[in-house]
């Protein structure tokens, strides 16, 4: 199921302006990798190249290849839909649909690709709810709004809207920044759990956190604002905390950056 | 000297004291009695005016006064303040007045003809001297062309705002939005002279045996060109205030972008949407040019809206508050009162179905 992502020489535009600069990277299934780096560093934009999300944003382009078991992403005949249910993606803030209720949030990804049968989306619901350790919070009431729940029970939400749709890769965009440390806590635990099915990359400000979930970590930094961002060292999560080979990555760590 | 001490200074507090004075109730109270006392006075003993003034003139000397002695017992700063909130519950109450107004002269004005002959006959063969008659083909008129013009405007004009807020980039979507803000600025006797010239003289022919006619059709053509602007705009504005996040979310989940809109922009957007649509609705239910210029008016019952003249309310309020007959305002005012609940009527409705759709926390 998981599959194996290899970034080869990516670099993502805005308009005219270069984000990242020739990135390559190859993440194995069943990991977890964590990106981190300063503010403007390209992460964000790394992540949003991979289940071609960047290109949303009007004048937004990418430049080398991407593929997810040999298939390049970026090829023309692709669609950008299927992609995207085989990567799925959560974001920084929290962002259930405020018109769904709490199930019809969680099989909305299903719902809205044409899955009717009640038993099934009943099914998914549940196993979903129960994947990302929300639904013994939300069992009783899951025909109210999703916007009602806290910040980190909306997070998980989001995460059982994702899982929902089976992908195969899950990008979470700094998922913990909007949450207290026990919703974090209970992020960790669940990607955690969910590495066994999924392959997961995960953007993170938050170094401790990097340190603890990751198996493999990438650090991207920038020379000076309006360069682009590049991916300096990429190894080992042990290894770039204890011993890394770059000396920008051990003055970011050790937090002697600029 | 400090923010804090230039603000303290000549003030009751200072920065080691928390605490100051407030105006007593009563003293405010008074204040208010004082300065109507004061406008009475001077509005009656001058004899230039009647009530309304007193009451303008009331507020203005409260105020004036309001400031003198709240400025001395709790310092200017906060008599500022005092003012700024008065003005603002007076203004709001300015605005609700003639509202209250409005609705006052239409209930006591229009009570008089509210029976069910009016609700039930036309003018047909109502002369001069016959205090009956009613708005029946009126109603039906204003319905039928309100209805027809709302199904084409509000298709066409969501349509539109989803393209220029979702589509479209560029040349083409500035012009068309240029355009349509100069659209909203449309009089109504421009669009239904559009419509004579276009629809009744050119078109309707084809339809006629090359003989132009009169419809209550031509009439929906006027208001859609009258509600088709506010339309789009205002949805325009919803749609860009649902954030952009959860445009992103639905894709995320692999939905395409057209399900995307559907699914999760517009229901977001609707209450707002509906509130827009409302809007257009009301200004579209009493133009009256229009309707007289394409639809003509007519004194008998007429159901079919693409053939002959046909009547509306805003055209049978005009008509009968001009009318020589001494039964007409009568009906003119229950006719206003009738248009007023139609748009009322239809507005609540359209809230509770927009409510009803959307999940209430």
């Amino acid at each position: 199921m998981a599959k194996r992502i290899e970034a080869s020489n990516v670099s993502s535009y805005y308009g005219s302006f270069k984000a990242i600069d020739s990135v390559s990277m190859t993440v194995e299934p069943k990991t977890i990798t964590a990106l981190i780096g300063p503010s403007g560093c390209g992460k964000s934009t790394f992540l949003r190249s991979v289940n071609r999300m960047h290109e949303v944003l009007p004048g937004a382009r990418i430049e080398g290849s991407l593929t997810i078991d040999d298939q390049n992403i970026y090829d023309p005949d692709v669609d950008v839909t299927a992609v995207r249910r085989m990567i799925g993606m959560v974001f920084q803030r929290p962002n259930p649909f405020p018109t769904m209720s709490i199930y019809e949030n969680v099989v909305a990804g299903l719902k809205l690709n044409g899955v009717k049968k009640k038993s099934v989306l009943d099914d998914a619901a549940e196993q979903s709810l129960k994947s990302a350790n929300l639904w013994n919070e939300v069992k009783d009431r899951l025909n109210r709004p999703g916007a009602g729940l806290s910040g980190g029970q909306q997070q998980r939400l989001c995460i059982a809207r994702t899982i929902a749709v089976e992908p195969q890769v899950v990008l979470m965009d700094e998922p913990c920044s909007a949450l207290d440390p026990i919703s974090t806590l209970a992020i960790e635990d669940l990607m955690f759990k969910l590495k066994d099915r999924f392959t997961i990359i995960i953007v993170t400000h938050n170094m401790q956190q990097a340190a603890r979930v990751s198996d493999k970590t990438g650090f991207f930094s920038i020379d000076k604002t309006g360069d682009p961002g590049r991916l300096i060292e990429y190894d080992d999560t042990q290894k770039i905390f204890s011993n890394p080979t770059e000396k920008k990555t051990e003055d970011y760590i050790t937090g002697r950056f600029g | 000297m400090s923010l804090l001490d230039r603000e303290a200074s000549g003030v009751v507090m200072t920065p080691d004291n928390i605490r100051t004075k407030r105006l007593p109730v009563a003293v405010n109270l008074g204040v208010a009695v004082a300065g109507l006392a004061i406008a009475a006075a001077i509005v009656y003993g001058f004899g230039i005016g009647n009530y309304v003034l007193v009451a303008v003139l009331g507020v203005i000397f409260y105020l004036i006064g309001l400031q003198i002695v709240a400025g001395r017992i709790e310092g200017p700063r906060t008599a500022l303040d005092r003012m700024w909130k008065t003005l603002i519950y007076a203004a709001c109450l300015l605005a609700i007045l003639p509202l209250a107004s409005v609705v006052w002269t239409l209930v006591s004005k229009g009570v008089e003809r509210l029976d069910g002959n009016f609700f039930s006959t036309s003018m047909n063969n109502i002369g001069a001297r016959d205090p009956e008659g009613g708005a029946y083909h009126a109603i039906i008129g204003t319905l039928e062309q309100v209805g027809i013009a709302t199904l084409i405007a509000v298709p066409l004009g969501v349509l539109g705002a989803i393209y220029l807020v979702e589509y479209g980039r560029g040349r083409f979507a500035n012009t068309v939005r240029f355009f349509v803000d100069v659209m909203t600025g449309i009089p109504s006797i421009v669009a239904g002279l559009f419509i004579l010239s276009f629809w009744v003289l050119i078109v309707s022919p084809w339809f006629n045996n090359g003989t132009p006619r009169f419809s209550g059709f031509a009439a929906s053509l006027a208001l859609t060109v009258l509600m088709l602007p506010t339309i789009v705009r205002s949805t325009e504005e919803m749609l860009r205030l649902v954030p952009g996040p959860l445009r992103e979310g639905a894709y995320a989940l692999g939905v395409p972008k057209w399900k995307t809109i559907l699914q999760v922009v517009l229901p977001t957007a609707l209450p707002g949407i509906v509130t827009g649509v409302m809007l257009a609705v009301a200004r579209a239910a009493g133009e009256t040019a229009p309707v007289l210029l394409v639809a003509g008016g007519a004194a008998s019952i007429n159901f079919n809206p693409f053939e002959g003249g046909q009547q509306s309310l805003a055209l049978f309020v005009y008509q009968q508050a001009g009318d020589a007959s001494r039964y007409a305002p009568a009906r003119a005012w229950t006719a206003a009162l009738t248009l007023v609940a139609i748009v009322l009527i239809l507005t609540i409705a359209a809230k509770l179905l927009a409510r009803r759709n959307s999940l209430s926390k």
